[in-house]
């Protein structure tokens, strides 16, 4: 194909050609691989924070390097270099072809771009709109945060946004480019009364640009909010402890998703057959009311992206459909070991990362119970509305997440908030005790980062209401 | 403070040095009153064998320089930071422009500023961090130590059917730093390491993993592929049939390798970001008793060839010993200059510093000091308890103490380790378990920069069926 080079960040900036390209791929091959991809990325990024009222610092950062990727048959060598000077990527390209061990077998194909979805927001680059009016938002958290409640004694605002740019070519034509914003705004307090201190947290963005924040999402929404859990704290009584009930609020508690079911379909744990859904595909994993899918097409949204990492259109991947397991999320290499459709959920941190297969916005679908309906069926119950971070061990499939805004249910009511407390399960059999589903499916706010062998990613998380007639609940009371 | 030299500034500057000076040089002259400057460059080479197969292969380096600069102003100064990978000459502009451009918009804050030229130093001599051998082996032996570990986990038994791979790692990196009060340094250091991830399997077709590691910054000094091998095949087999137990309160046992995290605990409840902000259990609480009399938790950054030393920290302070608990009596917090003028306290030498952003608070090496009983005695005073080996998640609040976390072990009956238990949590408050630290074992052991002896506490609730 004819490169549109004008057009393109890394042509423009770091000149880059078409054929440096083909020599690049061609080197990396040269050892008897049969794929090879390169992946540029440049990233500019901006954080700035207040604390104590005072702006005391504000980062700036660029860095751009490439990686790339040889695989012969399950094998995979890789080399990056952070200098895009002709001479260094072909040292990485030999570098990474050493996997193999033949004579270069593997012609190129010609390079196609497919068409991609816009899903978020570009300005110009000349429109950057400066440091001055993120600081405003931030400066607008600590006040309002403050200005909630005189028991709120410290405040922390940070906004952070990048901009990254992506391109991809790969030995099987995939010729990609992106450009993915990134901005995030938290605000986290500290409540004091007496000797009795608490804190809370909120935050929330996605792929968007700084007029998101203009709207409801604005910086007193999210300082609202953690000033209002923080104070809530301050009165929290003692989690209770053992198997109960349990309602899960709309949104973030999604994370349940993540962990119980998420991780363990991603497509590597199931070729190796080390998950713990290894095989389970059509059979019974959760309770009839359950569908649940990973979708990297919602526009704007923190886990979206046009292509994947590796230049791979995203899709809607039904993962789970009314309780039977349907499928997993792959990335090339997966795809092509165990004969399945690439989902387009190939994903890695950085260009000095290996890509492997990811999550992207992972929802359950809504249900027919009403949330009041849903919270009345219970006698003696958990209501979590609220949490921080999950884990899961992907091979005995049990997994965590940690209530950060619970609430005890007695006789079908909401009463007393409890202390934070860990909520643990089996990912294979939890969703079979969910006996209700709500109509009223959220996503989370726009704060999920997920950790995996190293490498962090940005995700969605959503969920509706829903009932778990039986979970462990790692509290310290009755 | 004898073991600290006063920095030279006669000796000629390497490469990296240089241009770090040229960088806080260029700074102060575009304006900024004072300026600190920090590269970083690093080589990784990794590679996974699994069921025998070379899986991934990984060989590459990078590099980055990062910037702060203090503009002055009366009423303290403005601060910003930038970083970039690109040394070029307009690259560097761009970052010495941005920083100042940046600092512009910060506000002005009596505490920040460089530390003090008096307290600025480096520890003398060779603190055993660097070693080329790290890099000494051709790929196929690199690939073979792998390939042994894993072999010698799965043919310890049959029923280790499967494996996440074993793999060998090694990495160097470099650290150049220089500032405007006359600082520079720079060290290199080096790390190995080598892993073993097998997956047992019951008849039922039940999973369980585990892993067994050697970590050093020398070859010499990694254990045998074999006994890496071994040992993540034992921790693995003792897995299986793992059950659920009834919720209840028995006396926990904390495994070393558990036992490090509670040291991490410690670690946060000390910083002094947390103290100052009050967001720690611990802030107002120096000289009281926050831990069981025999609990003394020391931060030591000066001990040659562990993974926490450095001869100076992320300010250019000299690193040091410093402890943190004394019979249970809080003596310190881990300060760098920062927080350590917001609680009128000298800095404790904890500065750590990325490329980007303000320095933070790290640790050196944090240990708990050993007990005087073995584990086995440990254990046998228990007629009912759950030995932890694993724990999940991030169930600790700082704030308050509140601890809850899933845990997976081995369940003690008569001071014997017997069946194994999975899918419940542990938890307390980490001011109440502190204090109820009813035995420390004598086994003591550096596998991190991290370290604790195995751990007893009493008055902690399980949550199970």
């Amino acid at each position: 194909m004819i490169f549109p080079e004008h057009e393109l960040h890394f042509f423009q900036k770091f000149g880059l050609t078409g054929r440096l390209i083909e020599r690049c791929l061609g080197e990396a091959l040269s050892a008897g691989g049969d794929f090879a991809d390169l992946y540029f990325e440049s990233i500019a990024s901006t954080s700035i924070s207040v604390d104590e009222s005072l702006v005391k610092s504000a980062s700036q950062g660029v860095s751009a390097g490439c990686g790339i990727r040889v695989c012969s048959g399950d094998r995979t060598g890789y080399a990056y270099t952070d200098d895009l000077s002709a001479e260094r990527l072909m040292r990485a390209a030999r570098t990474a072809a050493l996997i193999a061990d033949g004579p270069s077998k593997q012609q190129m194909a010609g390079f196609r771009e497919a068409p991609k979805a816009s899903l978020y927001p570009i300005s110009a680059a000349d429109a950057d709109p400066g440091v001055a009016p993120k600081l405003e938002l931030v400066m607008r958290a600590d006040r309002a945060a403050r200005a909630y409640d005189a028991r709120i004694v410290q405040v922390r605002a940070g906004y952070n946004d990048e901009l990254r740019h992506i391109l991809i070519a790969a030995s099987d034509g995939t010729f990609a480019h992106d450009t993915q914003p990134l901005a995030r705004l938290n605000c986290y307090v500290i409540a004091k009364d007496g000797s009795q201190s608490s804190r809370g947290g909120s935050g929330g963005g996605g792929r968007v640009e700084l007029n998101f924040f203009e709207g409801d999402k604005s910086p007193e929404h999210f300082a609202r909010e953690a000033a209002r859990q923080a104070i809530l704290q301050l009165s929290a009584v003692a989690a209770p402890a053992g198997d109960m009930e349990v309602v899960l609020g709309p949104g973030w508690p999604g994370v349940l998703l993540h962990e119980a079911v998420g991780h363990g379909l991603e497509a590597d744990f199931n070729r190796k057959k080390t998950s713990a859904f290894a095989g389970l595909i059509g059979q019974q994993v959760a309770s009839s009311k359950v569908t649940v899918v990973d979708n990297g097409t919602m526009p704007s949204r923190r886990g979206s992206l046009n292509v994947d990492d590796e230049g791979s259109p995203t899709q809607e991947t039904v993962l789970i459909e009314n309780g039977i397991l349907k499928g997993y999320l792959s990335d090339k290499l997966s795809a092509r070991l165990m004969g399945m459709a690439d989902t387009g959920n190939g994903r890695r941190e950085s260009y000095q990362h290996i890509p492997m297969p990811r999550m992207t916005n992972t929802y359950m679908l809504s249900g027919e119970d009403s949330p009041e309906d849903i919270l009345r069926s219970v006698k003696r119950g958990l209501y979590a509305v609220n949490f921080g971070g999950g884990q899961v061990d992907i091979t005995s499939g049990k997994f965590v997440f940690s209530a950060s805004e619970a609430y005890l249910i007695e006789d079908g009511k909401i009463t007393a908030p409890v202390r934070d407390a860990t909520l643990i399960g089996n990912g294979p059999e939890a969703l079979k005790y969910v006996s209700m589903v709500g109509n009223d499916l959220a996503l989370d706010e726009g704060i999920g980062t997920c950790g995996k062998d190293g490498q962090s990613v940005p995700v969605g998380v959503g969920m509706p209401t829903i009932k778990l007639d039986r979970m462990t609940v790692g509290g310290t009371g009755r | 403070m004898s073991t600290v030299t006063p920095i030279s500034t006669t000796e000629s500057k390497t490469d990296m040095q240089q241009v770090a000076a040229d960088v806080v040089e260029r700074a102060l002259r575009a304006g900024a009153a004072e300026a600190e400057a920090v590269i970083r460059e690093g080589d990784e080479f990794s590679t996974v064998v699994r069921l025998g197969q070379v899986e991934t292969l990984k060989e590459s380096g990078a590099r980055g320089i990062g910037l702060r600069v203090f503009l002055g102003a009366s009423g303290g100064y403005r601060t910003a930071n930038t970083s970039t990978s690109d040394f070029s000459e307009p690259g560097l502009a761009h970052l010495i422009s941005g920083a100042i451009d940046l600092a512009q918009v910060t506000s002005q804050d009596p505490f920040a500023g460089l530390p003090e030229p008096s307290a600025m130093g480096q520890l003398p001599g060779d603190l055993s961090l660097f070693y080329n051998d790290v890099y000494s082996m051709p790929t196929a032996e690199r690939i073979e130590y792998a390939r042994r570990a894993e072999a010698a986990a799965l043919s310890a038994d049959p029923r280790l059917t499967k494996s996440d791979g074993g793999s060998f790692d090694a990495a160097t990196g470099h650290k150049v730093m220089a500032n405007s009060r006359g600082f520079v340094g720079e060290y290199r250091r080096s790390y190995c390491s080598l892993s073993a991830m097998p997956i047992a399997e019951t008849e039922k077709g039940a999973m369980q993993r585990d892993y067994w590691f050697s970590s050093a910054r020398t070859l010499a000094r990694l254990d045998s592929p074999e006994s890496i091998g071994a040992e993540a095949a034992r921790r693995t087999l003792r897995r299986l049939n793992a059950r659920r137990v009834p919720t209840q309160r028995v006396p926990i046992v904390f495994a070393p390798e558990i036992a490090r995290s509670l040291i991490g605990n410690i670690f946060e409840a000390a910083n002094g970001d947390s103290i100052y902000r009050g967001a720690s259990f611990w802030t107002n609480q120096l000289g009281k008793q926050v831990a069981s009399a025999n609990v003394t938790v020391i931060d030591d950054g000066t001990m040659p060839g562990l993974f926490g030393t450095a001869p100076f920290d992320g300010e250019g302070l000299p690193t040091r010993r410093t402890v943190i608990i004394e019979n249970g009596v809080l003596k310190n917090y881990l300060l760098n200059t920062y927080t350590g003028r917001k609680l009128n306290m000298p800095s404790t030498g904890n500065a750590s510093r990325g490329l980007a952003g303000t320095p933070g608070i790290g640790a050196g090496n944090l240990f708990l000091e050993k007990g005087t009983v073995s584990t086995q005695q440990l254990l046998s005073d228990i007629k009912v308890g759950f030995y932890v080996t694993e724990l999940m998640g991030f169930g600790v609040n700082m704030v308050t103490g509140d601890y809850s976390r899933g845990a997976a072990g081995l369940w003690i009956e008569n001071g014997e380790l017997t069946f194994a238990v999975e899918e419940v949590t542990i938890a307390g408050n980490l001011k109440e378990m502190l204090n109820n630290i009813v035995a420390i074992a004598d086994d003591l052991e550096f596998r991190g920069s991290v370290a604790s002896p195995t751990l007893r506490i009493d008055g902690m609730t399980i949550a199970g069926e």
